[in-house]
């Protein structure tokens, strides 16, 4: 029996994430992708959208590198002396997501090139706040 | 039909006849009614021909957050209650940084609607009362929060990364970035009100002056940019943004009197008049049309130039939404003043300052005057306001004809935008 279709919302998402997939959605009507989970299509409204796995490459479009930490992330020692890298990512399906950037010297982000390749790396999931993150490819 | 095209037109003119405001700064002992009872205050106090407090039939007041920030909720009826105004309807309205740009506009077509001829609207925010950390997370909760804050973006860091999409795209460098902060600065030293009432150059022979006092090693800066290059005295909060390019912590509040255009008369000779309102809607950074721009500012400066019948050419002063010194680049190219990537090249002509062709932020902006983030949209329309009445004080532009103005407001990092045009009546 094939799993049955999950509904279209953040808890699907991060469930296909623990899953080591990263999925959005695809619109049946007009063909845009979305890699945010929306019932419905932002450019043509159609309701008929469906789950879409991307392959987790893509391109580092802009980033920051931020040493001025949310709780969160202040709690796992990023701060003032441990700055973090995160930006948009574009997927090489054309969408865009937020996401960590791991694997790069935040310390130095002049020498993070543009457009640097990416790929998605979901080892170190955090199942409490699970979210995409990337390593240079 | 695009937006833009449709007709969009005030049922009635409206106008605003009276302005006031609190000191902006950080003020442990005063909470949100005290700031706003303040501004109102200051307003009734610098009417023309006066104004009795029971002559306000309506009044929005912006806030982003003031149960997260003071624990109390339903602020609205509390500040009416403070200044003597029930039962007068109040509401809050919360867009994020663009929340009282949106209660000026809610007052507006409340007014234009007929319903109303006399609306009070402003705006206000308690914001160092949480500590920094606190008030990063408060913020980032105006991002979003399933898609955008998982990865660890803030408020500053969603700025950083337009900022570094900006510096790729455009020959924008972070020199550009710091001058825009040195020019809000100089205004703000001119601005009473304002939380940094000192250039950069002061705070920089201050710290000097300090370090010598205390017999320590004084730094050898030789001028603001010297200063703000010195990772030690401007650090790093999101590179490429650093703490002298974000607006401060602020507690403010701000409002303005607005009535319907035909009863202006009897409250001043000198209104302002609401020549245009637009406001839009946009997408997070990572769904945006582009990484270098704001489309909801596009489409709101759209709106207000179209009902206002004028062009970007034709607006005299502006005060937009520098929470960033890059936002303050990039909404200048979004308002139409400069073509895309042209912003940074206008500050280091000197174009956006007092003295050049397209003055920006005369109040100092959110960088200098502070960033109350509530209070912001209506303490931009008070400079604009001071400004066409000829009444800015030492920052008074010297165009003697000054008809036009423009403020540009944006909630979160574009989530929503409210500009409008104002005409000297």
């Amino acid at each position: 029996m094939p799993d049955q279709p999950k509904s279209f919302t953040a808890a699907s998402y991060n469930a296909y994430l623990k899953e080591g997939k990263l999925m959005g959605v695809a619109c049946r009507n007009c063909g845009k992708l979305s890699a945010q989970p929306r019932p419905l299509c932002p450019v043509c409204h159609s309701r008929e959208v469906e789950w879409r796995q991307f392959s987790g490459r893509g391109r580092l479009s802009t980033f920051t590198c931020i040493s001025v930490a949310p709780a969160a992330l202040g709690k796992q020692g990023y701060g003032r002396n441990n700055p973090y890298c995160t930006g948009i990512v574009t997927l090489e399906e054309g969408p865009r997501v937020s996401a960590r950037i791991l694997g790069v010297d935040a310390r130095s982000p002049q020498n993070i090139p543009p457009d640097l390749p990416v790929a998605l790396d979901l080892s170190e999931l955090d199942p409490e706040r699970p979210a995409p993150v990337f390593r240079p490819a | 039909m695009s937006s833009v095209t449709r007709k969009r037109q005030l049922g009635r003119p409206v106008s605003i006849v009276g302005a006031g405001m609190s000191q902006f700064g950080a003020f442990r002992d005063l909470t949100s009614r005290d700031l706003f009872a303040a501004a109102v205050q200051d307003l009734t106090a610098h009417m023309d021909q006066g104004i009795d407090v029971a002559d306000i039939q309506c009044a929005y007041v912006g806030n982003y957050s003031s149960d997260l920030f003071e624990g109390q909720g339903h602020t609205g009826p509390i500040l009416a209650d403070w200044l003597g105004m029930t039962p007068t309807p109040i509401t809050r309205i919360e867009n994020a940084c663009a929340s009282s740009g949106s209660a000026l506009r809610e007052g507006i077509m409340a007014i234009a609607s007929g319903l109303y001829d006399v609306a009070l609207v402003g705006g206000v925010e308690k914001m160092t009362s949480l500590p920094t950390e606190g008030v990063t997370d408060v913020l980032a909760s105006a991002a979003d929060g399933l898609y955008e804050v998982p990865a660890g973006l803030t408020f500053p860091g969603i700025y950083a990364a337009l900022a570094k999409a900006h510096m790729d795209r455009y020959e924008t460098s972070l020199t550009h970035l710091l001058k825009v902060g040195i020019k809000n600065h100089q205004n703000g030293a001119l601005n009473p009100k304002a939380q940094f009432n000192q250039s950069l150059r002061d705070i920089m022979v201050r710290r000097q002056a300090r370090a010598k006092e205390r017999g320590e090693v004084v730094p050898a800066w030789q001028d603001e940019l010297d200063f703000l290059n010195d990772a030690q005295a401007n650090p790093w909060i999101a590179w490429p943004l650093r703490l002298y390019d974000c607006a401060p912590i602020t507690d403010g509040a701000s409002c303005v009197l607005l009535v319907a255009s035909e009863l202006a008369g009897s409250f001043t000779d000198k209104p302002v008049h609401i020549a245009g309102t637009g406001q839009a809607s946009g997408r997070p950074l990572h769904d945006a049309e582009e990484l270098t721009s704001l489309s909801a500012a596009k489409a709101a400066a759209a709106q207000a130039y179209q009902m206002a019948g004028v062009t970007a050419q034709d607006i005299q002063v502006a005060e937009v939404h520098d929470c960033f010194t890059i936002a303050e680049i990039i909404a200048t190219e979004d308002l139409g003043f400069f073509a895309p990537g042209e912003g940074p090249r206008a500050v280091d002509e000197g174009r956006t300052a007092r003295t050049g062709d397209k003055p920006i932020n005369t109040s100092g902006g959110l960088k200098a005057k502070g960033h109350p983030v509530g209070a912001s949209g209506v303490a931009q329309v008070i400079e604009v306001f001071h400004q066409l009445r000829g009444e800015a004080g030492p920052r008074q532009l010297s165009n003697p004809n000054l008809e036009l103005g423009l403020t540009h407001n944006v909630g979160g990092t574009g989530g929503t935008c409210v500009v409008h045009v104002l005409r000297r009546g």
